[in-house]
């Protein structure tokens, strides 16, 4: 049986998307003003960096034009519904079933010619999935976005900021320093625009006027 | 095609609008009303004392980059960086009950606190060093800081941009342990491009917090009448947070 999304559902997706699209071109307008990416705790020099990327075009940045200060007002702003949504999001999914009932893989799925089946099926543009929600290569990459991605974006955040550091110092070493958490942190954003990419992608593919309509409304049950 | 013109009308609307928000009273209120959560939060979630970490001596970065002024253009500033600073004073004031007035030497008498810190600057790099100094809480006590100021204001030597640098923050940080005028780098004088002869140490902020060329110290109740009313350089003319922990 297949639930409609619920409201919470469709509330937290809307308002995500919003968040990661800002939180993004903000971020990209951040980068900017240093292009340098470094490995450990410290790092000022080209000479000590792992790489040099690119410098972001205006149109691709919040605001549309280099202001540190902007950009960073934005990121500070927005970290918090971001945070807190998905916070809450992780909550009402555990305790509402969400999680148990639709998103969680099962054992036969990890067979390789199960994966395979399905790796197949969508080569084949067929979206069907009966009984589940979600196929297992949907359930693969939601829960690499919820479980992994977000997250790590939420503490990486964290570890960056000096403020925050003598709170959890174990933070920070955790993820090898606070450069380290600055390039995991900007790996990661660009990890989530690639799985947005691909979702848009097969938005499109698989019926996009009733994908959207039903993350607005909820869409209908059925069996 | 339509497609492709639709989807950049969306985002012109959605930049546009974003604008509209930034450029507007309510937009900046908003966004200083989470910069103030942020320093809420991680006050809450630490010690108010809590310290940063500090590290060792075979982490300190081979070279500690000077960024924004890396020197001050005046003749009386060169004179005294040849001879060492002789004649260099540190004066503390406003709010309290003994103005005072500190030589390096008096600064260098006073017992000193030496700590391998982590600097991060805004632009996103970070740097390691060994800093000491005496803790601005022995200046604070010996000038006796009277109860009605609320913010430790720093003037320095330097012009950037045009503008004389100056920067502020509030008696929390005044008091933490590793907040140091520092007058050593590495066990050595400040260098010129790291604010020779003396710059102050906020451990927990972010780099334009530690002002540098220091010349004098006020305490003040509000920060409303300093220059530009945001309680520092970056923050008056280009809008930085003045929390500068995130
Ligand atoms: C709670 C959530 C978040 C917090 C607290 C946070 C915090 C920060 C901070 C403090 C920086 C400045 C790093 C620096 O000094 O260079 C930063 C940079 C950045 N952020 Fe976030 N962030 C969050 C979420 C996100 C999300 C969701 C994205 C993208 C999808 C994102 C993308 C970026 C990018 C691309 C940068 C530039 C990295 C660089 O090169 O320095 N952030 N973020």
């Amino acid at each position: 049986m297949r639930k409609k999304h619920s409201l919470l559902t469709r509330i937290w997706h809307w308002l995500n998307a919003l968040c990661v699209i800002v939180l993004f071109m903000s971020g990209l307008g951040i980068s900017n003003a240093h292009r340098y990416l470094y490995w450990g705790n410290a790092g000022s020099q080209p000479s000590e960096a792992w790489t040099a990327v690119i410098r972001f075009p205006d149109w691709a940045t919040l605001p549309q034009r280099y202001d540190l200060a902007e950009s960073r007002d934005w990121h500070v702003l927005f970290s918090w519904p971001f945070a807190i949504g998905l916070l809450v999001f992780w909550i009402a999914m555990l305790i509402g079933g969400h999680f148990w009932r639709d998103l969680r893989t099962h054992r036969e799925e990890w067979k390789s010619a199960a994966i395979w089946a399905d790796i197949v099926k969508h080569a084949k543009l067929d979206f069907t999935h009966d009984g589940a929600k979600y196929s297992f290569l949907q359930k693969l990459s939601y829960g690499i976005v919820l479980g992994v991605l977000l997250p790590v974006m939420v503490f990486t955040g964290l570890a960056i900021s000096p403020g925050f550091e003598p709170a959890a110092p174990w933070l920070v070493d955790w993820f090898g320093g606070r450069q380290s958490a600055r390039s995991i942190h900007f790996l990661a954003a660009w990890a989530l625009f690639a799985f947005f990419v691909i979702h848009i992608l097969l938005v499109l593919l698989s019926g996009p006027v009733k994908q959207m309509r039903d993350m607005i409304t909820g869409g209908r049950d059925e069996t | 095609m339509k497609r492709r013109t639709a989807l950049v009308g969306l985002g012109a609307l959605f930049t546009g609008a974003c604008s509209k928000v930034a450029e507007s009273r309510a937009g900046q209120s908003l966004f200083d009303m989470a910069e103030n959560w942020h320093m809420k939060a991680h006050r809450a979630l630490a010690n108010r004392q809590a310290l940063a970490p500090e590290f060792t001596k075979v982490d300190i970065s081979p070279v500690f980059k000077g960024n924004g002024s890396i020197t001050v253009d005046s003749d009386i500033y060169r004179d005294q960086l040849s001879k060492g600073f002789p004649n260099w004073r540190l004066r503390v004031g406003g709010l309290v009950k003994n103005e005072m007035s500190f030589s390096l030497e008096n600064l260098r008498a006073l017992p000193q606190r030496s700590q391998i810190t982590r600097h991060d600057c805004v632009e996103g790099w970070s740097a390691i060093g060994e800093w000491t100094g005496p803790q601005l809480s022995l200046l604070l006590d010996a000038a006796e800081v009277l109860p009605e100021a609320n913010f430790i204001v720093f003037y320095c030597a330097d012009i950037l941009y045009g503008k004389r640098y100056y920067e502020s923050i509030d008696m929390v940080d005044a008091y933490h342990p590793q907040t140091i005028v520092a007058h050593e780098l590495n066990g050595e004088p400040l260098p010129e491009k790291n604010g020779a002869p003396l710059r102050m140490r906020i451990e927990r902020q972010l780099g334009y917090k530690h002002p540098k060329y220091l010349t004098r110290i006020e305490a003040v109740a509000s920060l409303d009448d300093i220059e530009g009313g945001k309680g520092g350089f970056w923050e008056d003319n280009y809008g930085y947070q003045w929390y500068a922990g995130i």
